[in-house]
């Protein structure tokens, strides 16, 4: 077998599990983008041109309240700011690849894609082909986000809002959450992203999320640098 | 608004979601991201899904902790996912305790 088919498989391999978990996410966004009164075509096309499952959701709900245009737009944006991030911990390991690999690649990033291959690549720093492992894990989400969203779209107003399926959300963030928390500084990421997330709730344009994942990030890279500390060991 | 300012707020979104997924990647090529933003970068994605996950399962409709099933619920699922790591196994347990608390309620 090719190295490169091996690379697309083996990435195939480790999204696999998760990708049940995309259904219902993409099923919600579906419904949501429907409840604003978007229509099917609305739907997809925000599947498609965002393909980003929590901002699309963010953006059907303001557009159905009568948001101004530029307060939906923008917080789109805020909530996708953590895809630089993403952006900026992938880079070195596409570095060198065409633009016809790196923008394709760009456009299929998302936190499920970024997760797997991330681990990926650290676990395994010596494995050439990585664009071809990422392809194996981000490609197929996206296909199955799209048919997701026709699912959602589909089935559309038949589910019945007793069922919460929109709790699929956070719970599929909480899974993803727990692999990313295994060490204490990213203990501490994660209490204080949630936590100022939660208290700057009230604030306008979704900025508790950023607000959070900021804190987050440097109460993270604080622990860190506390623990290095000589004599760190003896004051816990 | 109408669906002509929507699709233009669709694009708007999508644009520029894209150019933050292709940020860094166009640019850092073959240099080195700064030492300083890589050890950083570390925490973003514990940091960018607890700020996501928390204040959903913390706030109801009506404010903060205004529906105790869905903290339950969510309190039980983190509880499953932190024992199983597994996707799948949070969001059966998650969705099966709200509906049994909601049930029960």
């Amino acid at each position: 077998m090719e190295r490169s088919t091996a690379a697309l498989t083996a990435g195939l391999q480790a999204m696999a599990p998760i990708l049940p978990s995309v259904v219902p996410f993409g099923i919600t966004a579906g419904i949501a983008a429907l409840d604003a009164g978007l229509g099917p075509e609305g739907a997809f096309g925000m599947a498609v041109v965002v393909f980003a499952g929590a901002s699309q959701i963010a953006a059907a709900q303001l557009i159905g309240q009568d948001a101004l245009a530029v307060v939906v737009v923008l917080t789109v944006w805020i909530i996708n700011l953590r895809m630089a991030m993403y952006s900026a911990s992938l880079a070195p390991h596409f570095a060198g690849l065409p633009k016809r690999w790196k923008w394709p690649l760009a456009y299929l990033l998302t936190d499920q894609a970024y997760a797997v291959s991330i681990t990926h690549f650290t676990a395994a720093p010596e494995q050439g082909d990585r664009h071809w492992f990422y392809l194996g894990c981000a490609l197929p989400l996206w296909v199955v986000w799209l048919l997701a969203t026709g699912l959602g779209v589909w089935v559309g107003a038949s589910v019945p809002a007793s069922w919460q399926l929109n709790f699929t959300i956070p719970l599929i963030f909480m899974a993803l959450l727990v692999s990313a928390v295994y060490d204490r500084p990213t203990v501490v990421a994660a209490l204080t992203g949630g936590g100022v997330a939660v208290a700057a709730h009230g604030l306008p344009f979704h900025l508790g999320l950023i607000a959070g994942a900021l804190c987050g990030v440097v109460a993270g890279a604080v622990a860190e640098v506390l623990r290095e500390r000589p004599g760190a060991g003896r004051a816990r | 608004m109408s669906m002509a300012e929507a699709w233009v707020v669709i694009a708007l979104a999508g644009l520029g979601t894209f150019a933050l997924r292709l940020s860094f990647i166009q640019l850092f090529d073959g240099g080195q991201v700064p030492r300083r933003i890589s050890r950083a970068l570390r925490f973003v994605p514990a940091a960018v899904l607890a700020a996501l996950a928390a204040p959903a399962i913390v706030y109801g409709p009506e404010g903060f902790a205004s529906d105790p099933t869905r903290l339950f619920a969510g309190l039980i699922a983190a509880g499953v996912a932190w024992w199983r790591r597994s996707v799948l196994l949070t969001l059966a347990v998650g969705m099966g305790a709200l509906w049994l608390l909601k049930w029960l309620a």
